[in-house]
């Protein structure tokens, strides 16, 4: 792939100490051949660009029409609803409709469980990180390579036996055996993108603790996660959004509407053919916009955390 | 893994330090309780929720019998066909357009900066809502898509979801609209931290557009390019969702993949042993990969 800026910097035309004459004469006729081709690449890439953002945009696009609609029952799929309304929306947050009865509750049993999940993985990863990374506990990188492991390992291979062992513990419909699961697949990248991160930590700030007589938790809580703070910025979001946007654990292993959390709800409209699509499609914007709003918040932070643990250096 | 949302853990191109100290003087008496305290809560989590689930899924599994009931199965032999154009199809499709992509994004334009923010949106949304959008797009009747096809240039567009060929196309267009943008701000982090030095000094030597390539970026992104490859091959593995929602395994359960059929195994038609057992035929190619990947994950820490 070309890396066309530098093509700019080729097109500039050299400057001419003393230019004479005949370079006068030559560079006009030199210029329209760069410059078309420039037009041309310039617009091959404005089209691409066009196209990226369709691509990019119809599936939404189309999520906010099918809300807009305002029809109950008969669906158009019209390019541009003939009466849009908010309607759909309104129903969603009065809880209009018997799918969606105890929508409030359920949003606040995913909050519950992402907030859980974040500040579970938060803990554990940083005390496994800081075990493994800073006092540097014998057979370390034994707890390494279980994370490792752990992160590789397909979750939905995992969810049948998964799911007759939370039975077995005794948490069967609990929201903490969603808790306890998704922690478990969001700590390994903690231990991962922590261990990494607190390399650019100094030692020395560890040793003159110690020297001053701070005992290791006094180091954890005091200088370490003050230290790791954009790190733990970056794994919390992660660690919150796996928790908002898990669909299959949470679909096996709650049932009641009272311990569902708002992806059960949604995904319970395709259970019927008959359903309201404008209402599911409403619904499903709703449960799409924390995600999203925190995304593009977090923006630079994610991006942190990508990077950190990603490949700039 | 089945989550939507990923991060990749890949150790930055940073030189390979010397081993530091352990702890000054070492850990003595009290230290150790501490260090070993601080492990338990990962270790029990480890114990608890992955060893002890894999112990038991190799258990409920261990019956031959069952791997001789699901060879017989045709919907078991269109899973695994589906599993590997899937897998073979989405994953390769999808970072070869992430390369051309993270190259696009390398343009210094500020519309181009604005596509970006755009561009993203797909991966910011939660898989859920997206793939259920996609499945009421690509519908045959009253799908979106197939209006405009009508609207544009007058064509009558087929039922997609109703075909196995079309259906497992739209599943893998699915999830390369979902997870393209995350790759290819991963491949964008790659070529920027390609020093720029290199492509002055190539250029001076007098390479342009396709040798700058052959000779800078490709030989610096071609390890990040197969890491990638080789972790989105698991993470296609194992996705659930997009077969799950865009076309439901449907028509006649012709598009399932390895993941979806488990799960339907074991949950809709009551067999779990026969669904654990459907997911351990995956092993022989699992476990090679997640040995690679380990190996390979755990020498890029130091360098990439």
């Amino acid at each position: 792939m070309s890396v066309t800026y530098d093509r700019t910097i080729q097109a500039k035309p050299p400057v001419a100490v003393g230019a004479g004459p005949a370079q006068a004469v030559r560079r006009p006729k030199r210029r329209p051949h760069y410059r078309l081709r420039r037009y041309g690449i310039e617009a091959l890439a404005i089209a691409g660009g066009l196209l990226i953002a369709v691509w990019s945009l119809l599936p939404i696009y189309n999520m906010v029409i099918i809300s807009l609609d305002s029809h109950d029952d008969v669906f158009s799929g019209a390019v541009w609803p003939a009466n849009p309304s908010l309607g759909a929306f309104r129903v969603v947050v009065t809880e209009d409709f018997w799918y969606l009865a105890r929508f409030w509750h359920q949003f606040g049993n995913s909050f519950y469980v992402g907030l859980t999940v974040m500040f579970l993985t938060l803990a554990i990863g940083s005390l496994a990180s800081f075990t493994i990374g800073r006092m540097r506990i014998r057979h370390g990188w034994m707890l390494s390579n279980a994370a490792l492991m752990t992160y590789v390992i397909p979750a939905s291979f995992l969810a049948i036996p998964m799911y007759s062992i939370m039975q077995y513990y005794g948490l069967s419909n609990s929201l903490w055996s969603v808790i306890l699961a998704l922690t478990t697949f969001a700590t390994p990248y903690a231990i991962f993108i922590f261990s990494q991160y607190g390399k650019s930590i100094p030692m020395e700030l560890d040793e003159s603790a110690r020297i001053d007589g701070a005992n290791p938790w006094q180091i954890y809580f005091w200088i370490y996660l003050p230290l790791m703070a954009p790190a733990l910025v970056a794994v919390g979001t992660y660690a919150l959004l796996l928790a908002w946007n898990e669909y299959l654990y949470n679909f096996l292993l709650l049932s009641t509407p009272d311990s569902m959390t708002v992806a059960v709800a949604l995904a319970q409209f395709l259970n019927s053919d008959e359903s309201p699509w404008n209402f599911m499609m409403a619904t499903a914007i709703i449960y799409a916009m924390p995600p999203i709003i925190l995304y593009y918040g977090f923006r630079r932070y994610m991006a942190a955390g990508l990077t950190m643990g990603g490949v700039k250096g | 893994m089945s989550v939507s949302q990923r991060a990749l853990p890949i150790g930055r191109i940073t030189a390979a330090r010397p081993a530091r100290r352990a702890w000054f003087g070492g850990m003595r008496g009290a230290d150790y309780v501490w260090a070993i305290a601080f492990a338990v809560p990962y270790v029990a989590l480890f114990l608890a929720f992955v060893i002890y689930p894999i112990c038991y899924g190799l258990w409920l599994g261990s019956d031959p019998q069952l791997y001789s009931q699901l060879f017989e199965d045709p919907r078991y032999l269109t899973a695994v066909l589906n599993t590997v154009i899937y897998v073979g199809v989405g994953v390769n499709l999808k970072m070869f357009l992430a390369f051309m992509l993270s190259g696009f994004f390398m343009r210094k334009r500020w519309w181009v900066k604005a596509l970006l923010v755009v561009f993203i949106l797909p991966w910011a949304t939660p898989a859920l809502p997206a793939y259920i959008s996609i499945h009421w797009l690509m519908n045959g009747q009253w799908g979106m898509f197939n209006n405009i096809l009508w609207l544009l240039f007058g064509i009558d567009g087929p039922v997609y979801l109703n075909s196995h060929w079309m259906g497992l196309a739209c599943n893998i267009g699915a999830y390369v609209w979902k997870n393209l943008p995350f790759w290819t701000i991963i491949l964008l982090a790659g070529r920027m931290s390609i020093p720029q030095e290199l492509y002055e000094a190539a250029a001076v030597d007098g390479a342009t557009g396709m040798r700058k390539f052959a000779h800078v970026t490709y030989p610096l992104m071609a390890n990040l390019y197969l890491v990638c490859i080789l972790l989105d091959t698991v993470f296609a593995l194992g996705d659930f969702n997009a077969t799950y929602f865009v076309s439901g395994g449907g028509p006649a359960m012709s598009t399932e993949v390895l993941a979806t059929l488990g799960i339907k195994y074991a949950y809709t038609l009551a067999l779990p042993r026969l669904g654990v057992a459907e997911v351990m035929t995956a092993l022989p190619v699992l476990i090679p990969l997640v040995y690679i990947l380990m190996r390979k994950l755990r020498v890029s820490e130091g360098q990439l």
